[in-house]
């Protein structure tokens, strides 16, 4: 009771908040974007111990394919990238949101596919390798793609702007990001709560004990990744649409930025829990609105500290610290001895 | 009875030093099969070499009369040939229930019921053989605060739940206080009769071995020196010498 | 693609041109080699994976570019980025390396990642984002009016063939040397034979600090560098070390030239452009040729 309450007020003011703060629509929007990222890295990283550098590649790829087949539904892909005539190249509103949805599911099913081939040679590569080998993935895309001159190579992509009220448009976007986001949150309250579940903690925990009992390690790896890339190629597609304009180096394939915002995120608020990776990115999010601008150009270096912070003192996060602390407020039962009578 | 595992003459050797070298035997289906030898003898390192963890030199293992001597571990688990570890292998972090519903059987899953909740049956089934290895009152303490022995009960319990076809067994009473062995013994005889799981066990502990295998294999120097009943084996004078360091 | 295609035609037409590619990429490897060896030693010694490396070596050359700016001879920027990258790898240690040595993988790896964010951030608001060079006034020497080496990129791989040299027989005949060899097989076992090993790891990642500052120095005379280029080092560096093992001083050699001619060879045929996505390339690629490896032995790669 108390519970759905709890959840039907966070309902609620999920709804209420474009129009509660209508100047913040796209910073609101942002939020819910790094709570999807970091949910999704948590999947393999909290949840199966497998921590990925590179899920950036799936937010990059999602805006490309999303772009493309948006622009390849209408136009001839090649002569639009040709950055001279795309402003020549017009869509209706039809063709841009036919392109919005189908682009960024698109997106999401091309991204988990790819998943599924690059996680076939990577989840070989256990512990430090997996990290630095995702990184060298998502590096190596997004230098592949900026030499790429049919894609728009390092000019990146020009999407139409949306049709009508730009203000409409921000909260438009705010509730794509605002649905994907609820509807990763609820899968993955129910997908945590399956066998699946139990088998990705298993890999995590031990996996050589995991492939001992005969668990298809391989399979669940590759389900797991391929389930979080869908989710960040949709909010890459949705993202390429709200950022109107993207480049592969410093957007698509942002190895530093998003790429490791959303690891900082899921540590902030505590790895291999349901909630954490939601505290943590409202509250990295928020710190970073309020201080970035103050920081006079100091912000990276902070960022950079504040990795470095999280990560050697305080690893659990504010749920680990929680967890640790107040045990009973996640009805655990430590120290029960005695149960109803023994068989 | 019917051969369920068939090793051929398998060599195996880190870097010359020779640790099996032309070891054939065969476990029987539905029996104990006991294998002994003095430390050193390459026992561990042919039950790593059955189970896959490392590839063998020369030779063939087969079970159920399929070749698995280059499969990897994961696919000989999931024929159903289980082992438990020297130093036990939990999942320190969980309970002693949730330790026992991730080793449900996935084998016998398909994709679709890998997504599926653990059913009212399952937990039953769980605290059912937590029970069976005198656990069930720990049931919920985490599993990485029980003793050592209690832990091996728990990794027992596990590999039960797995509903294995064979459980290679490497040195179940290693490290259990000795008033609970006899115990632990009754526990391998009925997991063996009322469960029909096939045993292949090493064991350092002669009583206990004498007491449940009805074959016994005896390897020394890496080479197999004898095969018997218990009480061939107890009798046999190159056994002996093997063990009093004779040669 | 035409243009791949000719680019590999004049390979053939002209074989001397292979000649100068692989001259430029030995004494580039030399380099990168160096750094690896770093990083496999601190890897090896301490259990630490420093995503960071390249950035060390970075900060070497922005030493030495300072230093030499403000009138310093610039072949003396070798020894004095040594010193000074010595301190920076100390208090490195200090603040945050010592902290994570304990811990499990990807601790210190995120922790080095954001180091390496730190230091980069750091060079770029200090020096700006330009790239820079220490331009030295000696000849070129010529063989067969083709190749040109310049003397400065020869003395540079002189010197780095040195500081190797130095530091190999640091390791075989000191008594720290020893002392960093037992802590690498066995810190515990070191720790009862009465060995300081809290004083062997930040003896070791000061001097994997240094070896990296001293390469950056000669990088700093031969090449160009930018506060931005620290990643791509490091990545080299892991590419080093996984294709040749830790602990293997020929192969990260072998492996350390084999990486810069492989990256000039690609270079001339794909262009410069592509000159970070073949040394992340080339990681990828060594790291499934290892996973082929290990697959035939039934393991993964750890």
């Amino acid at each position: 009771m108390k519970k759905t309450l709890f959840y039907a007020v966070l309902l609620l003011i999920t709804i209420a908040a474009p129009y509660l703060f209508p100047d913040y629509g796209t910073q609101l929007a942002t939020l819910w974007l790094m709570i999807i990222v970091a949910l999704t890295w948590d999947m393999t990283g909290g949840q199966m111990g497998y921590n990925s550098l590179g899920n950036i590649f799936f937010y990059g790829t999602g805006m490309y394919v999303a772009a493309l087949i948006t622009i390849g539904m209408v136009h001839p892909i090649g002569e639009y990238t040709d950055a001279s005539r795309s402003e020549l190249m017009l869509f209706t509103e039809g063709q841009y949101f036919t392109g919005l949805i189908v682009g960024s599911l698109g997106a999401g099913l091309f991204c988990a596919l790819s998943a599924v081939i690059i996680g076939y040679i990577t989840f070989g590569l256990r512990g430090p390798y997996f990290a630095i080998g995702t990184l060298g993935v998502a590096i190596a895309a997004g230098e592949l793609v900026s030499n790429w001159d049919w894609v728009g190579g390092g000019q990146g992509i020009q999407l139409p702007v949306y049709p009508g009220d730009l203000d409409t448009g921000k909260v438009v976007f705010y509730f794509l990001f605002a649905i994907t986001g609820v509807a990763l949150f609820i899968f993955l309250k129910w997908l945590y709560s399956t066998r699946f579940g139990a088998a990705i903690n298993a890999i995590r925990d031990d996996e050589e004990k995991a492939e001992a009992m005969g668990i298809h390690t391989m399979r669940y790896k590759l389900t797991a990744w391929a389930l979080s890339a869908f989710f960040v190629g949709v909010a890459g597609g949705i993202s390429a649409f709200q950022l109107i304009h993207f480049e592969p180096l410093e957007t698509a394939y942002q190895t530093i930025n998003l790429g490791i915002f959303m690891v900082v995120c899921v540590l902030l608020g505590g790895k291999g829990t349901l909630w954490g990776p939601v505290v943590g990115a409202i509250l990295f999010h928020v710190i970073k609105e309020v201080t970035w601008n103050y920081l006079l150009g100091w912000q990276w270096v902070a960022l950079g500290a504040l990795i470095v912070v999280t990560v050697v003192y305080f690893q659990d996060g504010i749920m680990g610290w929680l967890m640790h602390n107040k045990p009973e407020w996640f009805g655990m039962r430590v120290e029960k001895k005695e149960q109803e009578g023994t068989a | 009875m019917s051969t369920i595992i068939d090793v051929q003459d398998v060599t195996k050797s880190f870097g010359g030093v020779l640790a099996n070298s032309d070891v054939s035997l065969q476990v029987e289906r539905g029996g104990i099969t006991g294998l002994i030898g003095p430390n050193g003898s390459g026992k561990t390192t042919l039950f790593n070499s059955v189970v896959g963890y490392h590839p063998i030199d020369s030779g063939s293992i087969h079970f159920e009369g399929q070749e698995i001597s280059k499969l990897p571990v994961q696919k000989i688990a999931r024929l159903g040939l289980l082992r438990t570890f020297q130093q036990t292998r939990i999942y320190g972090a969980m309970n002693c229930v949730e330790n026992m519903l991730i080793s449900m059987p996935h084998r016998k899953m398909t994709f679709l019921e890998s997504f599926g909740r653990n059913t009212a049956e399952d937990r039953e089934r769980a605290e059912m053989l937590l029970d069976f290895v005198g656990l069930y009152e720990k049931r919920w303490l985490r599993s990485g605060s029980l003793s050592f022995g209690q832990q091996k009960l728990l990794e027992f319990a596990m590999a039960l739940m797995n509903e294995p076809t064979v459980l290679l067994l490497d040195e179940p009473t290693a490290g259990i206080n000795p008033t609970l062995i006899n115990g632990l013994i009754d526990r391998l005889k009925r997991a063996n009769s009322d469960f029909g799981i096939t045993l292949f066990i090493i064991e350092h502990n002669m009583r206990v071995i004498m007491n449940m295998a009805d074959t016994i294999y005896c390897l020394a120097h890496g080479k197999l020196l004898a095969k018997g009943s218990p009480d061939e084996i107890q009798n046999d004078q190159r056994v002996i010498d093997a063990y009093l360091g004779a040669h | 693609m035409d243009q791949f295609l000719s680019n590999i035609g004049l390979l053939f037409e002209f074989p001397i041109v292979n000649l100068k590619i692989i001259i430029d990429g030995l004494m580039i490897g030399a380099l990168f080699a160096l750094a690896a060896y770093g990083l496999a030693l601190v890897w090896g010694v301490m259990n630490v994976k420093n995503l960071a490396q390249g950035d060390f070596v970075i900060a070497g050359g922005y030493v030495a570019w300072y230093l030499s700016r403000h009138g310093m001879p610039p072949l003396l920027g070798v020894p004095v980025a040594f010193v000074v990258m010595w301190g920076v790898g100390w208090v490195v240690y200090r603040l945050v390396i010592s902290r994570v040595i304990e811990r499990d993988l990807f601790t210190s790896l995120l922790a080095t990642f954001g180091l390496a964010i730190i230091m980069a951030q750091m060079l770029n608001l200090l020096f700006g984002s330009d790239t820079q060079s220490i331009q030295l006034d000696y000849d070129t020497l010529y063989f067969f009016d083709f190749i040109d080496i310049p003397i400065a990129k020869l003395l540079g791989v002189l010197m780095a063939t040195a500081l190797a040299v130095a530091v190999v027989l640091f390791m075989k005949k000191s008594r720290m040397g020893q002392a960093i060899r037992a802590t690498s097989q066995d810190a515990r076992a070191a720790r009862v034979l009465g060995i300081d090993t809290e004083k062997v790891y930040s003896f070791t990642f000061s001097l994997n600090s240094a070896i990296c500052g001293a390469a950056g120095a000669i990088i700093v005379m031969v090449w160009v560098i930018q506060p931005f280029y620290g990643i791509t080092y490091s990545i080299r560096s892991f590419v080093i070390v996984t294709a040749a093992g830790l602990g293997n001083l020929p192969g990260v050699i072998a492996a350390g030239l084999g990486i810069g001619v492989a990256e000039q060879y690609g270079a001339h045929i794909f262009g410069i452009g592509y000159q970070q996505a073949i040394a992340v390339l080339l990681l990828l690629l060594v790291l499934v040729y290892r996973l082929v490896q290990q697959r035939r032995v039934r393991q993964s790669l750890k």
